[in-house]
């Protein structure tokens, strides 16, 4: 009986152990290797790849704006994808319901397609997204969209929203709606309602749907390479670039792991403050 | 519950009309009867959809990610029966630390799944290989398929194999008459969520494929690379319109919100 | 020889003594009710019958063979889950029909016998619904029919009447007594309600951290309990300058111990008195005769004593 749980669990286990920890333990080594362009790769242990990483200023920059643009994906979501989830709670069905769809259904479909409908919204100086803006007078002349900074984080905010919507809306149906009545009952308005019972209930929510962006965003591959351009390169583009273009691998090996350590030590470390900070309120 | 007020609402219109643009667009272009990028107002053309039949690598990238899809599911879903059977069961030492393990996908990017499998598969030799491919899609899936056979096994009543067993059930008998058949909706839609996340996925997968086994998604990305022209809106739009009848009978058959936050999962 | 057989049945979680040497004798036919707060011992000893947790030391005999020696799906037991643990991809028939399916009876005298177990607990109709399409009282009928159609030696209830409103309880409880009146099979019922208990079993155990407190039949624990726990959990008692009396056999007379009243609350057939006396708050129940009852603040004098 004591053996069940063990044997049940070895298929994914064997799997898991061969072709996840293997290949990745695999990887770190790749990246202590040395490599030429005559000579490829060859099977030492050196630390010139990770010197040039962590040293180099052209990587500094790399990394800085690849969490940058993490960032301001992050606060775009919740900023907008927070209030968007509160305002579809309280959507009477079916409205509810086709919205919700309306929202996370993106989820499911390509990020390729979604990603080629931004570049054709920006598309040069004939985007729509400029003369929108031109129309209502925001502005008088294009701003390029494409191949920039804002460019990208426009289109990752996009893809990446629905996952912050369906954070905070897992929040909001936890919360007890008997609550809100409490405090109006008590006296509060609807604004401070909102401010003082509501979002602090829901904050958590909010903040694990940020991590989650965050960390998608800092690894995101195809939208910045389509929008961006092989000009600006973030973490993830950079080290294929390195992969198959210049066929460098330990270094682009070096790029990834740094990648993979980073966004575990910040996911891991954001989510214990939030555990941390939140367990007095949820026990 | 409330109703929302006219600022809330213009919120919301403004919202879906951005979450719904890039899509719609993509539709749209798709219909331009010009030979370049162009939004069609009066004459709208069917000829980028019928070039599609000309470019046979799209057709064959598509059977490939719908078999990719089909297969490394159904191969997830098993192996991750047993292991949800094992958590949802069972307390052990190491539980939390395996839950972790098959979870861990999900936190690790992409970028470095991709680079760690081409390197892997390139020392093994399955560099380029459809199997290389099925392997790596598994993983990837898995802990979609996990997460919803979990949330089955977990609410499902031990107390009813109990009964079957106090009525005479052997094991076997259990197994195959009273928890796979009420497990199996958790399954089918563990399946489900796995097969869209294999079928859309391309950061990975531009890595380890090769010319001759690419997926629709990696052979859309890389046509993309070199130019962006109605052929492949006309592409992307069929993938929308097949996802977006997809969505609709899931949504009808399980709901779309359980699929995507798992009833009874912790977390994420 | 006795039909059902518990040995000093002992069962330890790690550190914690769930069940302690527990010893009892059941006849055959005999309704028995394993009566307690949670946490005493007695989902666990029914567990124990039932083969789902397996002793730490005892024995446990039906009918003289070791029952322990014997797998759980072989005991041939009938047992009713607390939850009911209906099958709910499965007719209300098909359900009932399953242990003798596994039984291997053949499908012409399975049909007979479910539909005779449904008959039974007032089924019939509802042959070809599913669980989720009945009442919580209905699903409990279903599972005592699945649990009673394949003639156990012992039919065990583990709370089985906890899930229902007040009055279907009551209603359950006449009924199930008849059914096992009717039927015959020797029973024992889990439950940590005392008037439940009462009302069901031929006999009572008593339990408390593990051990029976006192075993007898129930109108004997209450007029006589062993021990105080048994006192205070069969029904309210008073402790009143030493002695130990219970409410209604308190009544109000022209002297005895003095007191006024604190309060009064009606309850239909009784009236309830909290009452202030120099040994303290005296609880007494009255039962409703139609007379004038002394009200709130009024001067009264308690009288009980060994006169029947």
């Amino acid at each position: 009986m004591r053996a069940a749980p063990y044997l049940l669990s070895l298929p994914a286990l064997l799997l898991f152990a061969g072709v996840v920890i293997v290949p990745l333990v695999m990887t770190v080594l790749l990246s202590f290797h040395d490599w030429g362009q005559y000579k490829g790769i060859e099977p030492v242990f050196i630390l010139k790849n990770w010197q040039e990483v962590l040293t180099d200023s052209y990587f500094h920059e790399m990394f800085w704006r690849t969490f940058r643009i993490a960032f301001f994906v992050t606060l775009l979501a919740a900023v907008f994808g927070a209030p968007e989830a509160y305002i579809l709670n309280r959507m009477k069905s079916p409205w509810r319901g086709l919205f919700l769809l309306v929202i996370l259904g993106p989820l499911l479909i390509s990020v390729v397609a979604r990603t080629l409908g931004w570049a054709l919204l920006f598309g040069g100086n004939s985007g729509l997204v400029n003369k929108a803006l031109i129309s209502t007078g925001l502005i008088e002349t294009p701003l390029p969209f494409m191949f920039t900074e804002t460019g990208v984080v426009v289109a990752l905010a996009h893809v990446l929203m629905p996952y912050m919507v369906l954070a905070v809306w897992a929040a909001l149906q936890r919360l007890d709606p008997q609550i809100e009545n409490a405090a109006v009952a008590l006296g509060a308005g609807p604004f401070t309602v909102l401010r003082r019972i509501v979002l602090p209930q829901v904050m958590p929510g909010i903040l694990s749907g940020a991590i989650i962006v965050f960390a998608l965003a800092a690894s995101a591959f195809a939208t910045p390479a389509i929008i961006g351009g092989r000009r600006l390169k973030v973490a993830s583009t950079l080290a294929y670039d390195e992969f198959l273009n210049t066929l460098n691998w330990p270094l682009g090996a070096a790029v990834a792991v740094l990648l993979l350590v980073a966004l575990v030590a910040i996911v891991i470390g954001a989510s214990r403050l939030v555990e941390r900070r939140y367990a007095q309120v949820f026990g | 519950m409330s109703r929302n007020g006219p600022l809330a609402l213009a919120f919301h219109t403004l919202f879906v009309t951005f979450m719904l643009a890039p899509i719609l667009v993509v539709c749209w272009v798709a219909f331009t009867p010009e030979g370049f990028l162009s939004f069609p107002t009066d004459r709208w053309s069917l000829r980028w959809f019928y070039a599609i039949a000309r470019y046979p690598e799209f057709i064959s990238a598509f059977w490939r990610s719908l078999w990719l899809g089909a297969l490394s599911s159904a191969i997830a879903v098993a192996f991750s029966v047993p292991a949800a059977l094992a958590i949802a069961r069972y307390r052990f030492p190491g539980r939390e630390a395996m839950t972790a393990l098959f979870m861990s996908p999900l936190m690790i990017p992409h970028v470095v799944l991709g680079i760690a499998f081409l390197r892997f598969f390139t020392q093994i030799g399955l560099g380029g290989t459809f199997a290389g491919l099925v392997l790596a899609h598994i993983v990837i899936v898995l802990p979609f398929a996990l997460r919803l056979t979990l949330a089955s096994a977990i609410g499902l009543d031990r107390s009813i194999e109990h009964a079957a067993v106090s009525l005479g059930a052997s094991e076997a008998v259990v197994l195959r008459r009273i928890t796979l058949p009420l497990v199996l909706p958790g399954l089918a839609s563990g399946w489900a969520l796995a097969f869209i996340n294999s079928f859309d996925e391309v950061t990975m997968t531009v890595f380890i494929a090769a010319p001759g086994t690419e997926t629709l998604p990696v052979r859309m990305f890389l046509y993309i690379q070199d130019n962006i022209d109605p052929l492949v809106t006309s592409v992307s739009a069929c993938v929308i319109v097949i996802t977006v009848a997809a969505l609709v009978v899931m949504d009808r058959a399980y709901g779309l919100e359980r699929l995507l936050v798992g009833r009874g999962a912790d977390g994420r | 020889m006795a039909f059902l057989t518990l040995e000093k049945l002992t069962k330890k979680f790690g550190t914690h003594l769930a069940v302690d040497g527990l010893s009892l004798e059941v006849e055959k036919g005999e309704f028995i009710a394993l009566l307690g707060p949670s946490g005493c011992g007695k989902t666990t000893t029914l567990q124990m019958i039932a083969g789902f947790v397996e002793p730490t030391a005892g024995a446990i005999r039906l009918e003289g063979r070791d029952l322990l020696a014997i797998k759980p799906a072989k005991r041939g037991l009938g047992i009713v889950f607390q939850s009911y643990a209906l099958f709910p991809h499965m007719t209300v028939a098909e359900n009932v029909a399953f242990g003798l399916e596994m039984q291997g009876v053949a499908a012409a005298e399975r049909g007979k016998r479910v539909g005779e177990a449904l008959e039974l607990v007032g089924l019939a109709a509802f042959a070809g619904r599913f669980p989720r399409q009945m009442s919580g009282g209905q699903q409990q009928r279903v599972a005592l029919a699945r649990a009673l159609v394949i003639r156990p030696n012992i039919l065990l209830l583990d709370e089985p009447l906890s899930n229902l409103d007040a009055k279907l309880r009551e209603e359950m409880q006449i009924e199930l007594r008849q059914i096992q009146r009717t039927v015959g099979t020797t029973t024992v019922l889990v439950t940590h309600d005392q008037a439940e208990a009462m009302a069901l079993s031929d006999r009572i155990v008593v339990m408390n951290q593990g051990r029976a407190e006192q075993i007898g039949p129930p109108h004997e624990a209450y007029e006589r309990p062993a021990t105080p726990f048994v006192a205070n959990f069969l029904g309210k008692t008073n402790l009143v300058n030493g002695a130990t009396v219970r409410p209604e056999k308190i009544s109000f007379g022209p002297a005895g111990l003095a007191g006024k009243v604190r309060t009064r609350i009606f309850q239909g057939n009784h009236w309830l008195y909290q009452v202030d006396t120099d040994g303290g708050m005296v609880t007494v129940i009255r039962q409703n005769t139609g007379e004038a009852m002394p009200a709130e603040g009024a001067a009264v004098h308690l009288v009980w004593g060994a006169a029947p």
